[in-house]
C-alpha cells in the first residue's frame, strides 16, 4: 500500500509517548521530536547539567568495507584517514574539486578496513564516484541502524550502570564495542552538544532495550529525552554548525557565493594538507591556504546593554526567541553589511544572545566589532556585537 | 606594619555581595583583600554536606536577582555556574485537590480554569499589570537614593531622576506603582482572584522574609519585589543554582581568585579603625591589622555600625536610628535528608518518582489567605508557626545534590519568630522541625518514612553562623520606611560621618540569593 508518511525511527514507541507538546521535525525523511515539553528550558539544561537522550537515528549511515576503505575515505575527505588507528573517529568535512564543502560528518574506523561514515545528507553516489577501481563497498545503513545521542556531565557514570564493560577509559573522540543489557552497541564518545557525551549505535530491533535501559538506569542522575531545539541552542554554544543552515552543500547551491570552504567554516584543524597523495579538493584548498580565505566563520556575542538601548528607546525589555533562530540577518560596520549570522540563539548558560556568523576580510578577526540586526517592533535595527572565538562554552569535562 | 597589609580596599564579609565587590574592584586594578569570619565563604549562600552524601544550600534556598551583567562582567559561567530552571509551583489543597502553576502559559491557564474560569482569566490580565509595575520601578531601584532633604547637587540631580522618571509612567501606573506600595497583599489579591489556595500561593511570596502578614500594609510590594525577579524573560532569574547557592558563591569566588582578589578565611574583624571620621583600615580579632584606602563592610548596617565602628566615631543619632533599624528574623530554615521521595496524595506518582514532575518545582503550603494570616498572628506573638512551608527538592533538579535515588529537601519556613517567647534551644529547634514534618504530614502521609536525617535552623543560628543581625534573610526588614532613601536610615547618614565605610545593604537592594 502506499504509504506517504514520514518515517519514524525504531524508538518512536518511547518518544511519541513522551511527546507532550507534538512538537515534530522532520529530519531526513523521518519524522523526530523537536521537544517533548512545552519550554524548552528543562531539555537545554539537561545536556549541560545532567543526562540527555536525543534519537539521532535520521543522520545519514555507511559502512564502507574492504581492503581500499581507507583509500577512499583518505581520497573523499580532507583527514588523513590511513593515520587513524582502530577505535578511532574523527569528525571531517569533504569537498568537491574547488574546495567547496559538500557535507559533513564523522569517520569511526570500526575495524581495520570497515568504516563507518555519518553524513547530514545522501552521499552513496558521491562516495561510488570516488571508488571507482578500488576494492571497496559502501552500503547505506541508515535504515537499520538506531542512534541515540547521550549528552551531559552525567552521562558517564549512567553508562557505567548499564554497560557490561565501563567506558571510563573510552577518550574523546574513541568509540568501543561494548554490552548494554546484553545488547551489542558501539559507543563513541562523539556529540552536538559541546559537553561529555556519547552517541550509542545499535541494531534497529534493539532499539528500545537499549532506550529502556538507559532511562531507568538514568532515573537518578536526571536523565531526560531531549529533542533537537534544545540540542539546536546547544550545538551553537559548541560552535558547531549545521548543513542547510549554516552552509549550503557545494553540491547544491544555484550560485558560486553560496559555496563554502572548509577553510571559510573555521575547520582549518580537519585539512590534512600534509597528507599524503590526492584528495577531492586539495589544489583548491592549498590555493586558499597560501592566499588566505575571503570569509570565515565566527561566533558573534551580542552586547546586552546595547540591546538593552535599543528596546528602551521603544519601553521595551530586551525580547529574545525561546529558540535557536535559523534564519539570516545581516551583519554590518558601519553602513556597510560584512557579513550574516546564520544561527542565533540566546545561551541560558551564559546568558548572552549569540550567533554563529559568516564575515568577511578583514572582519573576521577576534575582537572586531559590528553590529548585527535585530527586529524592534518591526523595525530593522542594528545591535552592537563582538567577533569572539569559538566555541562560547567548553567544559572542561568535555575532553577528560 | 608591613605593605603586605596594605590594601586598596578591605571588604568585611566574604559573602556572595563582598565577593562581588571585591572582583569589580580588583577587575578595576585595586589591591583588594576580602576577610571572612567562616571557614568558608559564601554568607548565607554556602552548600555544605550536613549529612554525609546529602548536599544542602543550608540558608538561602533559590537565586533570583542576580544580575546578568554581573554573571557575563565576572564571566561566572566560567567559574562553573549554573541556573538551572524550577518548573512549577504545587500548592497542596485541604480538601484533597491541588493548585498548579506551569513554566507554560497555556497549562497555568488550564489549571486555573479547573478551579475558576473568572481567575484564569484575571490570571492573564493581573501577569501583566504586575509585569509593568515591575518594570516600571525597576529603574529606581537601580539608583543610588538621593535624598529629598538634601541641596546638594549629587542629590538633586537624584531626585530629577525620579522626578523625570516619575512623568514617564502614564497616569495609571502611577497610580497602579503607588497604590501597589502602599496596598497589603492581601487587598491587592482579593481585588483579583476568587480561588483561596491562589491567593494564598501568591500572598505567601508576598511574606517572605517579613515580619508581616498579608493583611498588613506593604506586602503588595514585597510580592512585587519577587515579581522583580521574572520580568526579564530570557534571564528566567529564578532558579536553583547548580551545587546550591554554595555554587553560585563558588563560581564568584573562583572569578574573584582569576582577577587576584586576596580571600581570607577565619578572619574575623574586630574592629574598623577611623581616623579623622574616616575608616583607615581594620583589627582582626587575632591581632592583625590591615589598612587601607576603603572600608567597605558586606555585613549587615546593625554588625557594621554598632559592632566594628566604635561608636564615639558616629553620631549619636545616627546610632540610635541604627539602633531602631528592624532586621528582626521571621524565618528558618528545616533542610531534611530523604531515602526517597515524599508521595502527595493530591498527585500520586507511580514508579519510584524519579519522573514525578511536581517535585521538580516548589511545593508552598499554602492554601488560604486566612491560614497565612493566622499563622502570622501566633508569630506577632513570639510563637512557633511552622504552618507555611515552602520546599523545594533541589535533587530532583541537580541530581548531584544526593547520593543515587536519595534526595535532599529544602523547606523554607514562616513563621520563625527570632524573638521566640523563652528563646530558641534544641528543644524548640525540635519543635519547629515536627511542627514543619507534621504539616507536610497531611498532604504527604509518608513523608517520615523518607527522613533520614533533619538539620532546623532558626533566624538564631542565621545570626550565629551567618552573621546576619537578627537573622534577616534581607539584612534587614524589606518595609516601605526602610527602603529606598529611607535604607538603613535617613540618607546620607549611612556614609555618615562621611567616612568611606559603607553597608552592603545600601549597595544592593536584596541578597542575590533569597
Amino acid at each position: 500500500m502506499l504509504n506517504l508518511n514520514l518515517k519514524t525511527t525504531p524508538f518512536h514507541e518511547r518518544t511519541s509517548a513522551l511527546c507532550q507538546p507534538q512538537n515534530w521535525r522532520k529530519w531526513a525523511g523521518y519524522f523526530v521530536v523537536g521537544s517533548y515539553e512545552h519550554v524548552l528550558d528543562r531539555e537545554y539544561w539537561a545536556i549541560r547539567n545532567s543526562a540527555a537522550l536525543i534519537d539521532v537515528t535520521p543522520l545519514m549511515k555507511y559502512i564502507i568495507k574492504g581492503k581500499d576503505a581507507a583509500a577512499l575515505l583518505h581520497r573523499v575527505t580532507t583527514r588523513n584517514v590511513h593515520k587513524m588507528k582502530v577505535g578511532q573517529v574523527a569528525y571531517t568535512g569533504w569537498c568537491d574539486e574547488e574546495g567547496k564543502m559538500i557535507d559533513d560528518g564523522t569517520i569511526s574506523r570500526l575495524e581495520e578496513s570497515t568504516f563507518r561514515l555519518t553524513a547530514a545528507e545522501p552521499n552513496l553516489r558521491w562516495l561510488t564516484m570516488n571508488a571507482v577501481g578500488m576494492d571497496v563497498s559502501i552500503t547505506e545503513v541508515t535504515d537499520d541502524v538506531a542512534a541515540l545521542s547521550f549528552q551531559g556531565p552525567n552521562t558517564r557514570k549512567v553508562l557505567n550502570l548499564v554497560c557490561e564493560k565501563p567506558v571510563d577509559e573510552l577518550k574523546y573522540f574513541r568509540l568501543m564495542t561494548n554490552k548494554i543489557h546484553g545488547v551489542e552497541v558501539t559507543i563513541s564518545r562523539t556529540g552536538y552538544t559541546g559537553d561529555l557525551g556519547y552517541e550509542i549505535w545499535m541494531d534497529n530491533k534493539d532499539a528500545l532495550k537499549v532506550w529502556d535501559a538507559l532511562m531507568e538506569a538514568g532515573s537518578d542522575y536526571g536523565i531526560t529525552p531531549v529533542g533537537i531545539l534544545a540540542m539546536d541552542m546547544a550545538r551553537v554554544e559548541a560552535g558547531l554548525f549545521m548543513l542547510d543552515v549554516d552552509y549550503t552543500s557545494a553540491s547544491h547551491a544555484w550560485i558560486e557565493s553560496q559555496k563554502s570552504s572548509p577553510f571559510e567554516l573555521g575547520l582549518d584543524w580537519t585539512v590534512a594538507l600534509d597528507k599524503p597523495g590526492y584528495f577531492v579538493g586539495r589544489r583548491a584548498l592549498e590555493k586558499e591556504k597560501r592566499e588566505g580565505s575571503a570569509w570565515k566563520m565566527v561566533g558573534l556575542a551580542v552586547d546586552w546593554v546595547g540591546m538593552e538601548n535599543i528596546f528602551k528607546q521603544v519601553g521595551l525589555p530586551p525580547q529574545i526567541p525561546g529558540s535557536a533562530v535559523r534564519a539570516s540577518l545581516p551583519v554590518m560596520v558601519g553602513n556597510v553589511q560584512v557579513g550574516y549570522a546564520s544561527t542565533s540563539t540566546w545561551s541560558p548558560l551564559l546568558k548572552t544572545y549569540i550567533a554563529l556568523a559568516h564575515l568577511q576580510k578583514p572582519y573576521y578577526e577576534i575582537g572586531t566589532d559590528v553590529r548585527m540586526e535585530i527586529t524592534v517592533e518591526h523595525h530593522r535595527q542594528h545591535a552592537p556585537a563582538k567577533v569572539v572565538k569559538l566555541p562560547f562554552y567548553e567544559p572542561e569535562w568535555k575532553k577528560k | 606594619m608591613t605593605s603586605s597589609n596594605t590594601y586598596d580596599a578591605i571588604i568585611i564579609g566574604g559573602g556572595h555581595n563582598g565577593l562581588v565587590a571585591g572582583a569589580y574592584l580588583a577587575r578595576a586594578g585595586k589591591k583588594v583583600v576580602v576577610l571572612e569570619r567562616r571557614p568558608i565563604v559564601g554568607g548565607a549562600a554556602v552548600t555544605e554536606e550536613i549529612f554525609p552524601g546529602y548536599k544542602f544550600t543550608e540558608f538561602s534556598y533559590v537565586v533570583s536577582l542576580l544580575r546578568p551583567e554581573i554573571i557575563r562582567d565576572l564571566e561566572l559561567p566560567k567559574h562553573g555556574l549554573k541556573i538551572l530552571p524550577l518548573p512549577s509551583t504545587f500548592t497542596p489543597m485541604e480538601n484533597g485537590d491541588y493548585l498548579a502553576s506551569w513554566d507554560d502559559h497555556d497549562l497555568t491557564r488550564r489549571e486555573l480554569y479547573r478551579h475558576s474560569p473568572k481567575d484564569a482569566e484575571a490570571y492573564d490580565e493581573y501577569a501583566r499589570v504586575m509585569a509593568r509595575a515591575a518594570k516600571a520601578i525597576k529603574p529606581i531601584i537601580n539608583l543610588i537614593p538621593p535624598d529629598p532633604s538634601s541641596m546638594s547637587i549629587r542629590d538633586l540631580m537624584g531626585l530629577l531622576k525620579v522626578g523625570q522618571y516619575a512623568a514617564s509612567l502614564s497616569e495609571k501606573e502611577l497610580y497602579m506603582v503607588a497604590k501597589l506600595a502602599t496596598q497589603s497583599s492581601a487587598d491587592l489579591l482579593e481585588e483579583w482572584f476568587e480561588t483561596d489556595a491562589l491567593k494564598g500561593t501568591k500572598a505567601a511570596s508576598g511574606i517572605i522574609g517579613t515580619y508581616l502578614g498579608p493583611r498588613s500594609p506593604g506586602t503588595a510590594y514585597v510580592l512585587l519585589h519577587h515579581y522583580m525577579g521574572e520580568i526579564d524573560g530570557a534571564f528566567r532569574a529564578w532558579g536553583f543554582a547548580k551545587n546550591g547557592s554554595g555554587g553560585v558563591s563558588g563560581a564568584i569566588f573562583n572569578a574573584t581568585k582569576a582577577l587576584g582578589v586576596e580571600v581570607r578565611v577565619n578572619s574575623s574583624v574586630q574592629q574598623v579603625k577611623v581616623k579623622n571620621g574616616r575608616a583607615v583600615g581594620v583589627i582582626l580579632e587575632n591581632g592583625d591589622e590591615l589598612t587601607s584606602k576603603v572600608v567597605m563592610s558586606a555585613a549587615d548596617p546593625k554588625r557594621t555600625f554598632l559592632q566594628f565602628v566604635e561608636q564615639k566615631h558616629l553620631p549619636d543619632d545616627f546610632v540610635t536610628s541604627i539602633q531602631n533599624f528592624r532586621a528582626r528574623g521571621s524565618s528558618g530554615k528545616v533542610n531534611i535528608a530523604l531515602s526517597k521521595l515524599p508521595n502527595f496524595t493530591a498527585m500520586p506518582y507511580t514508579g519510584n518518582g524519579a519522573n514525578s514532575v511536581l517535585h521538580r518545582g516548589a511545593v508552598s503550603i499554602s492554601p488560604s489567605i486566612d491560614y497565612i494570616e493566622r499563622a502570622y498572628d501566633d508569630a506577632k506573638y513570639g510563637q512557633i508557626s511552622s504552618a507555611l512551608p515552602r520546599h523545594d527538592l533541589p535533587s530532583m533538579i541537580d541530581p548531584d545534590m544526593a547520593p543515587p535515588g536519595h534526595h535532599v529537601m529544602s523547606c523554607f519556613v514562616q513563621y520563625a519568630p527570632y524573638d521566640l517567647e523563652g528563646g530558641w534551644n534544641d528543644q524548640r529547634r525540635n519543635e519547629l522541625g515536627e511542627a514543619v514534618i507534621a504539616t507536610i504530614e497531611q498532604y504527604a502521609p509518608n513523608i517520615r518514612e523518607c527522613i533520614v536525617g533533619m538539620q532546623v535552623i532558626s533566624p538564631k543560628d542565621i545570626e550565629a553562623i551567618a552573621g546576619i543581625t537578627g537573622g534577616n534573610i534581607f539584612h534587614g526588614e524589606l518595609l516601605l520606611h526602610q527602603i529606598f532613601f529611607l535604607r538603613p536610615t535617613r540618607n546620607g547618614q549611612t556614609s555618615a560621618p562621611r567616612s568611606k565605610a559603607t553597608t552592603s545593604a545600601q549597595a544592593a537592594h536584596t541578597p542575590a540569593a533569597a
